[in-house]
């Protein structure tokens, strides 16, 4: 009860932020933050919970925003039905990378899963209609009604798409699925002995996860107006779904959450103040700061702190 | 219920060119107590990954309660009735003890969190755990991960339980110990089958041992006429 009116509240707000005054520079960042609290969340149900790390995000965010050109361009969709096509799109990807689970474990999953990238960013390369290498400009529509602005309107549904997706990671971790996956994470062939239909749990965890991934990425292109191959499937977004998690703490629903808007918002801090090349280092320099000094994250290390200090 | 729990007729196994198992045909009956012995890659834990479905055997047929439970994959056998420990153990290390055996309770027997965890204590205090419910299980030392083990494939309710190696490596009051929840998880009406180094362990435990020798059956019978045997002692001490 508490998780959903906390929700609410936080819907409210953004929608209260959106409707007043505030400078539209702050809208243009928290759009992006936001993007990263989704990839993250989606990023820890497969990686997190499941224990299968997934480094290939950018193929599914790349597949969502291009799901959403299409529609755009070809029929003029509202943004609501790109969104959707986006985790259409995503979950379909994600059934496929899922498969692949049958086989690679560990490592070698991590690195085909780089793979998917490539291939993504390959066919849209060659594909005319969405522009190809050198990308396409895109004529974005009136913003709707209360909205001053599109990226005000961005903004509100990126924090709903957000509240979304924690509430989905929220259920799995809590439910029998998360014990599941959990299970299975620490070792798959105990998991089958006990019951677990790891294969099933694994492909739910691929389809959820892409799922939320490709509809992340749906609304890039809107925000930009613009969309080109190099920049949507860059690998910032496969690391930075990847880092929030490590740096918030893997084993529960909020880890990704405070990892993102650390990570995001120092990252856009660290562009304006000084460059954007820098914000790549951030992510590196965290990250192993963390894996070395707290490698339960945030969460974690409080946790521990928490315990010990109570004794 | 069928006249034989298990039926295993005409397993056959290969790793690439080598033979694990070829043509093994075994029956077990309900409530009996059955040892299965072999030297060091004779094909015993290859045996019982086919019967819990971690592997799938290239041919022959294995029924479970009558039913053909051939090409299964490994949680449905374990829903149907078959349970089993693993030899290195492999316990849920990032979870509780309890938590461990709330995993099968969920996935096998179904119960909410509540009963489970009314049934899963009450396991632990059949096998001696109960203390270490709250502990982690990478807590734990070597013969409670061996119960854990136990609690764990207890906890999936099965009906014929499978125990790998469930002693090796312990001291004598430990086997003792493990032995005594075995011994007391037959009582309860549990099939079991046995797979021990530990000769003296399978001798005072099985009613009916069978030895594999390179993947085939070389002799079954009772434990004293199993020890008796020449090409048993052939194949553990050589020629």
């Amino acid at each position: 009860m508490k998780f959903w009116i906390g929700s609410a509240v936080i819907v409210l707000a953004a929608l209260g932020v959106a409707l007043s005054p505030i400078n539209e520079y702050f809208f243009f960042a928290a759009f992006v933050v936001l993007t990263f609290v989704v990839l993250a969340t989606a990023w820890n149900i497969l990686g997190g919970y499941a224990g299968y790390v997934n480094f290939g995000t950018s193929a599914f965010f790349g597949l969502g925003a291009y799901s959403a050109v299409v529609l755009f361009k070809g029929l003029g969709a509202p943004l609501a039905v790109q969104i959707a096509a986006g985790a259409a799109m995503g979950a379909l990807l994600g059934f496929g990378v899922g498969l692949l689970t049958l086989r690679l474990r560990g490592i070698f999953f991590a690195i085909a899963t780089v793979a998917v990238i490539f291939i993504m960013e390959t066919l849209m390369i060659n594909w005319r209609y969405v522009g190809g290498a050198t990308g396409l400009q895109l004529l974005r529509p009136e913003a709707m009604a209360p909205f001053t602005s599109y990226t005000r309107m961005l903004f509100v549904v990126m924090a709903l798409m957000a509240v979304v997706s924690v509430a989905v990671a929220r259920f799995v971790q809590t439910s029998w699925i998360g014990r599941g996956l959990r299970a299975l994470r620490d070792s798959e062939e105990a998991a089958e002995a006990s019951g677990v239909p790891t294969l099933r749990l694994k492909l739910f965890a691929c389809v959820i996860s892409g799922a939320l991934m490709g509809a992340a990425g749906a609304p890039m292109p809107m925000y930009l107006s613009f969309i080109e191959p190099a920049s949507t499937f860059s690998l910032n977004y496969a690391i930075g779904a990847l880092a929030a998690p490590m740096i918030g703490g893997t084993m529960h629903w909020l880890g990704p959450v405070i990892g993102a808007i650390l990570l995001a918002s120092l990252q856009q801090i660290v562009t304006v103040t000084i460059s954007g090349e820098m914000n790549v280092l951030v992510i590196g320099v965290l990250l192993v700061l963390f894996v070395v000094l707290a490698p339960e994250g945030i969460l974690g290390f409080f946790k521990r702190w928490l315990k010990s200090s109570s004794r | 219920m069928a006249e034989k729990l298990l039926q295993v007729s005409g397993v056959s196994k290969h790793f690439g060119g080598f033979t694990a198992l070829s043509g093994v045909s075994l029956d077990i009956a309900p409530g009996e107590r059955f040892g299965l012995i072999g030297p060091n890659g004779s094909g015993k834990t290859t045996l019982i990954n086919c019967i819990s479905g971690l592997l799938q055997n290239e041919t022959g047929q294995i029924l479970f309660d009558g039913k053909d439970i051939t090409g299964l994959p490994a949680y449905r056998r374990t829903r149907s009735g078959i349970a089993r420990s693993f030899q290195v153990p492999r316990p849920f290390h990032t979870m509780s003890v309890l938590e461990n055996l709330l995993v099968p309770s969920a996935y096998v027997a179904r119960l909410k969190d509540a009963e489970g965890e009314a049934e899963a204590m009450r396991i632990l205090r059949d096998i001696g755990l109960a203390d270490k419910a709250g502990l982690h299980a990478n807590q734990l030392s070597q013969v409670e991960l061996r119960k854990l083990e136990l609690a764990r494939a207890m906890a999936a309710r099965p009906r014929l339980l499978i125990s790998d190696e469930a002693m090796a490596g312990l001291a004598g009051n430990e086997v003792d110990e493990v032995l005594q929840i075995l011994f007391k998880l037959n009582e309860a009406g549990i099939t079991i089958i046995m797979i021990e180094h530990i000769m003296q362990a399978v001798m005072r435990f099985s009613q009916r041992v069978v030895c594999l020798d390179a993947g085939r059956i070389i002799c079954e019978g009772t434990p004293a006429s199993i020890v008796q045997n020449a090409e048993v002692q052939k194949a553990y001490l050589g020629a």
